[in-house]
């Protein structure tokens, strides 16, 4: 580099500059930036002491590099020197690179700190501003450790000019947002809020910033800057347009100022002093008055000022939510913007009335302006500004006006904008459903949602249709119609193939009298969009026809045939082939009898809050819907999910709530519950009673359909892998106490006899055993895996405690050595005495390489082993059931499922506890109930139980008696 | 007030000020998201948009765009008057600021910046004052230092050597009423395609 003369600011920086600007390609300039970089780099190293305008000039280049988006690694330390420079703008130049490029380098913290420390106490303002500048930009918690003390002193002390007060309010405030707990206030309270009353209009501006922050989190503690507040802006609303020199802005006095006090107005409820208030709704009327008043200047400035004042002012209008009369004036004010020729101004109406709609006073005065805003929806070229329109008509939709609110969405929406399609779907569909009085209008309206943007559906939305349509029998018929009609299109989208095979399938039967949809037609109608769909459609549709046979014998030949094809029973893809198979198998084998009972209608699904609106409020945040009614909705849906159990467990219930719905929940799962008929909806609650965590397989009915036969010995003859999916606390009286690992294992084997009890590098147990009354036998298999054998090999049977007298363990020696890869068998004879919960132990000791191997595990021995199966009625099980009503006759427990919940698992899994499954006995047909006798040597026990999955909520309830 | 942005129409930064803690990866993904939709929409278009969960308040001058992001309660129009008194502020203190301006004397800017808005908020909204705490500083430079300051406009100067055709058309800017800048400036740009000269306002 030439040398430079001291005399021209930094040329060398501007030639650098213009080099950067003349690069031609992104290559030259990173090539000039690293010659750049590497000739910085040696005069920071080199011997030569540099200046301090060098360094100050070589601080900016690499400042200058890291805003151009370089990362710059050095030069810090140079940075800091400059902090201590006596000459201001080297000074200057310190505290920028420190600000941009902060470094949590502790040395360097420290070294930040006493020169600010210095400049702080330097009583010189500009540097005193200097240093307040760098801690406000940086607020680290540093920084905030260093300085909290000190920077509310310098905002209070007498003799602090205002330049420096001024940034020492915003200072503090800065480090009050990072460090809250660091920034204390107290006895400097009062004199910040009367900073309210300072002369200087800057001080004001700059304390009201910090003063508004501190009122949020203590309003107590300040809530006398209401009335200092009040008459500031009294002061600054009457004041003439050049009262206050050079605060106002275009024609408008201290437009940031009057902003910002009415913004801290917004923290506090309605001044309770009469005088105040009166003072404050004048204001509030004045601004309102100014609105009509002609401009003062035609400058957009001054309009956009004055403006800004008027919606601040109609925020806090709307915030106190209590003067009918301003309410109304604010409304007006803001329908005459609806229709300005500035989009800003359209925009931030639109905005602003969308809160006003939800006020009761000024509820009805927004609806007056439905037509402009319909229009603003069709004609505005600004999709934000269209966005805020259907906001505004989302808001302020009530019965009233819902239909012709709903039919201008729905006809927005063949034209909307790709990027809020889908959120006006939602909000379309939650209208619709809201404000429903007649269900068939609302199955018009969705069945058009799905025909003019089906893309934009989203899986909650066609769900919630289905379970409104099988949850209101008036509709049904109707739906089963539009449904059809609607299938005729030459191309219509899945998700309506979706509704119509759910529909028909379900309902079809109810329009099949016309012969022009009569159950062939139907059939075809929508076996022709089959091969168009995806692998889940063609799943439900499956469904559906397997659902025919049932509704309409006549199909019985047509359907088998196709799901006799080669494409369906050979099918590639595993789930439709498996229901081709299984389809075509029960319809074949099972009697008419079974098929109904099999394939009836779907039950009503429980009311739950709507899924819909769930999905719509995590789109968009409280914005859209009010926390209001948001939280209502949470509390609300818990009670309703709670009215559903059997008393009990209520931390259990709330877990399940608080659960998230797992994307693969079932439409069809959430039948599962009982439903619920004390929560009787009133009209404004129609909202949340619809339900949520409704995701949903697609498949729903099928799930459970096939005959118990075909699976439900595979499944009983589990391997050692999946055991693991025994429900471990199925048994309620089950022991708790020590071997966590043990234990585990016990668990694996409480609905099945056989599989591996244990397994280490070394050693695996098997076990195999059978049971007959109070006797049982169980087959113990030590396996050697390694090549090395085990010698001394010894195993103990021991029953600790009390179990000594409620079981009689016998076991035979063992051999004491098996070779590596040998197996040796144990075999133990087991009697049940009497009741027992804990479970016998298994010591294991053996040497293996000449070290001591010992462990102990628990044998799997439960009091179900003693389970002998009971037939019983429905008429016997019940009776027995009710007289069963003593408090230690009965055990309840609720608990979260931790799989998913598949009917043939859990019932293998209760034929495993040993008791016998009673198909038909309990009128819903969900629930599952098991009778069984305990038999002990000393008594027998007989014992029922009834399981109530809930798949929503995948809790397993679980009665259970005994006698 | 979270953030301030200043890019040219070409996706430049020019400026950056954050109120809010982020990480240097974040503040880049942010600026980039950011300057492309703001670039993405028409001339006609309202100055405020939804972003994550902020409002959006921008504005273009000349070849910048000004643009801030704040909190769900604040007051957008107040922002784009903030907006406004910043680039006065600006066209005050280098007299008749342009793009270029701002890029030679971007600690300048940066200074500018401090002495008005503080922590996000607004720490002095008289232009006389922001002034007066900048002039003062120069001056302090001057005394201490018997330096020549470089008046700003030199830089400009200098840089109109470099395309002299643009100086003419820059000139006639300036007496032209805004409505009709639109169109004007098009015609420039056949001219040069360099609009970092155009003065801002």
């Amino acid at each position: 580099m030439p040398a430079v003369s001291k005399g021209d600011g930094m040329r060398g920086l501007a030639v650098f500059i213009s080099d950067i600007r003349n690069c031609k390609s992104k290559e030259a300039e990173i090539k000039r930036i690293n010659k750049e970089l590497a000739n910085i780099r040696s005069k920071f190293k080199g011997d030569k002491a540099l200046d301090g305008y060098s360094k100050k000039k070589y601080v900016c280049k690499l400042l200058f590099i890291f805003l151009l988006g370089h990362d710059i690694d050095f030069g810090h330390m140079e940075a800091v020197n400059l902090l201590s420079s006596n000459k201001y703008t080297e000074k200057q130049i310190g505290y920028l690179f420190i600000s941009v490029l902060v470094n949590s380098n502790s040395e360097l913290i420290r070294l930040i700190n006493n020169a600010i420390k210095n400049d702080l106490s330097s009583r010189n303002p500009t540097f005193m501003c200097l240093a307040l500048h760098c801690i406000a930009n940086v607020g680290s918690r540093e920084m905030a450790e260093a300085f909290a003390g000190e920077i509310p002193r310098i905002l209070v002390a007498g003799d602090t000019m205002d330049s420096v007060k001024q940034s020492a309010a915003l200072c503090l405030l800065r480090l009050y947002k990072t460090s809250p707990d660091l920034v204390l206030m107290g006895e400097w309270t009062s004199r910040v809020v009367h900073l309210l009353n300072d002369q200087h209009m800057g001080v004001v501006t700059a304390a009201i910033s910090l003063i508004t922050c501190l009122s949020q989190k203590n309003p107590d503690e300040f809530k006398t800057c209401v009335s200092l507040a009040v008459s500031r802006l009294s002061r600054i609303v009457s004041s003439a347009s050049t009262d206050l020199q050079d605060y106002t802005y275009y024609f408008v006095p201290a437009p940031w100022l009057s902003c910002k006090l009415l913004r801290l107005l917004q923290c506090y409820p309605p001044p309770e002093d009469g005088a105040v208030k009166g003072r404050l709704v004048e204001c509030l009327e004045t601004i309102l008055n100014k609105a009509q008043e002609p401009p003062k200047s035609k400058k957009v400035q001054h309009s956009n000022a004055k403006n800004a004042i008027l919606f601040e002012a109609i925020s806090l209008i709307i915030h106190y939510d209590s003067e009918p009369n301003l309410l109304v004036r604010a409304c007006n004010q803001l329908g005459q913007f609806l229709q300005h020729r500035e989009t800003n101004l359209r925009y931030l109406a639109l905005e602003s009335m969308c809160t006003l709609a939800s006020s009761e006073f000024s509820h009805e005065a927004v609806k007056t302006h439905i037509e402009t805003v319909i229009n603003a929806l069709k004609t505005e070229r600004d999709v934000s500004v269209r966005q805020r329109a259907a906001d505004l008509l989302y808001a302020m939709c009530d019965r009233s006006n819902a239909k012709q609110i709903v039919a201008e969405m729905l006809s927005y929406l063949e034209t909307a904008d790709y990027s809020i399609r889908e959120e006006m779907v939602l909000k379309v569909a939650i209208l619709a459903e809201k404000y429903a009085v007649d269900y068939s209008w609302y199955v018009d309206t969705i069945l058009n949602l799905i025909r003019i943007a089906g893309d934009y559906v989203s899986e909650e939305v066609w769900y919630r249709v289905i379970q409104i349509v099988i949850n209101r029998d008036d509709v049904q018929g109707y739906a089963a119609k539009t449904v059809f009609e609607a299938l005729q299109a030459p191309a219509c989208h899945e998700n309506m193939v979706k509704v119509g095979g759910y529909i028909l399938g379900e309902f079809g039967n109810l329009i099949a009298g016309d012969p022009r949809s009569s159950p062939l037609v139907q059939f075809n109608l929508l076996h022709s969009k089959f091969h168009l769909c995806s692998v889940p459609t063609r799943a439900l549709l499956l469904s559906a026809y397997i659902k025919f046979i049932n509704l309409f014998p006549e199909t019985k030949s047509t359907i088998q045939e196709v799901l006799r094809s080669d494409s369906q029973i050979r099918n590639s893809d595993v789930e439709l082939q498996q229901r081709a198979v299984e389809y075509l198998k029960l319809s074949s084998i099972a009697s008419t009898d079974v098929l109904a009972t099999v394939l009836e209608e779907m039950p009503p699904f429980p009311e739950r809050e709507s899924s819909i609106l769930a999905k719509l409020k995590k789109k968009k945040g409280p914005g859209a819907v009010s926390v209001n009614e948001l939280e209502e909705g949470k509390r609300e849906g818990g009670e309703l999910n709670g009215g559903g159990e059997r008393g009990g467990d209520n931390s259990a219930i709330a877990t399940s709530n608080a659960s998230t719905p797992s994307p693969s929940a079932d439409l069809l799962g959430l039948r599962a519950g009982p439903p619920v008929t004390a929560a009787a909806p009133s009209a404004g609650s129609l909202l949340v009673d619809v339900f949520s965590e409704a995701g949903v397989n697609d498949d729903g009915f099928l799930r459970d359909l096939e005959p118990p036969t075909e699976s439900s010995d595979s499944l009983l003859a589990e391997g050692p892998g999946d055991s693991d999916s025994a429900p471990p606390s199925v048994v309620s009286e089950d022991p708790a106490p020590p071997l966590p690992e043990s234990n585990e294992l016990l668990n694996k084997f409480v609905c099945k006899n056989n599989g591996v009890l244990f397994e280490n590098q070394l050693l695996q147990i098997g076990i195999k055993s059978e049971y007959r009354q109070n006797l049982g036998r169980m087959y113990l298999f030590y396996g050697n895996k390694t090549s090395v054998q085990f010698v001394t090999f010894s195993t103990t049977v021991t029953c600790p405690g009390e179990l000594q007298s409620q079981l009689n363990v016998q076991s035979k020696p063992v051999e004491p050595l098996i070779e590596g890869g040998a197996q040796v068998q144990q075999v133990i004879n087991i009697e049940c005495l009497t009741d027992f919960s804990d479970a016998p132990l298994l010591n294991i000791k053996f040497r293996y390489g000449g070290a001591l191997q010992n462990l102990t595990l628990k044998l799997p021995v439960t009091i179900n082993k003693f389970f002998q199966p009971t037939e019983m009625a429905s008429h016997d099980f019940f009776q027995r059931w009710k007289q069963l009503s003593l408090p230690q006759q009965e055990a309840q427990k609720i608990f979260k499922a931790n799989h998913a919940m598949d009917t043939e698992v859990l019932k293998a899994k209760l034929l495993g506890l040993g008791m016998a499954l009673l198909e038909n006995v309990d009128p819903n047909p969900e629930n599952f109930v098991c009778a069984g006798v305990i038999q002990t040597k000393a008594q027998q026990v007989g014992s029922l139980l009834r399981l109530e999955p809930k798949r929503a909520s995948s809790d397993v309830p679980i009665n259970r008696a005994q006698q | 007030m979270q953030f301030m942005l200043l890019f040219s129409r070409q996706g430049k930064l020019r400026l950056q000020k954050w109120y809010v803690p982020l990480s240097d990866k974040e503040k880049k993904k942010i600026t980039r998201e950011l300057v492309q939709t703001v670039l993405a929409r028409k001339p006609k278009m309202c100055s405020f948009l939804e972003w994550r969960d902020l409002k959006i308040v921008y504005k273009r001058y000349a070849s910048l765009y000004f643009c801030c992001a704040i909190e769900d309660q604040d007051n957008e129009l107040i922002t784009l008057e903030i907006i406004h008194r910043y680039v006065e502020l600006l066209d005050k203190y280098f007299g008749s600021v342009c793009e270029l301006d701002i890029i030679f004397n971007f600690e300048k800017a940066y200074f500018i910046l401090d002495e008005f808005l503080l922590g996000g908020e607004a720490q002095e909204t008289s232009k006389k004052n922001v002034l007066k705490a900048i002039e003062q500083a120069d001056l302090l430079q001057e005394n201490l230092d018997f330096q020549i300051r470089l008046l700003p406009g030199m830089i400009s100067g200098l840089l109109t050597v470099e395309s002299v055709a643009v100086s003419v058309p820059v000139a006639l800017v300036i007496n032209l009423i805004p409505s009709e800048r639109g169109f004007i400036l098009h015609v420039l740009s056949f001219w040069s395609l360099d609009q970092t000269k155009t003065k801002l306002i």
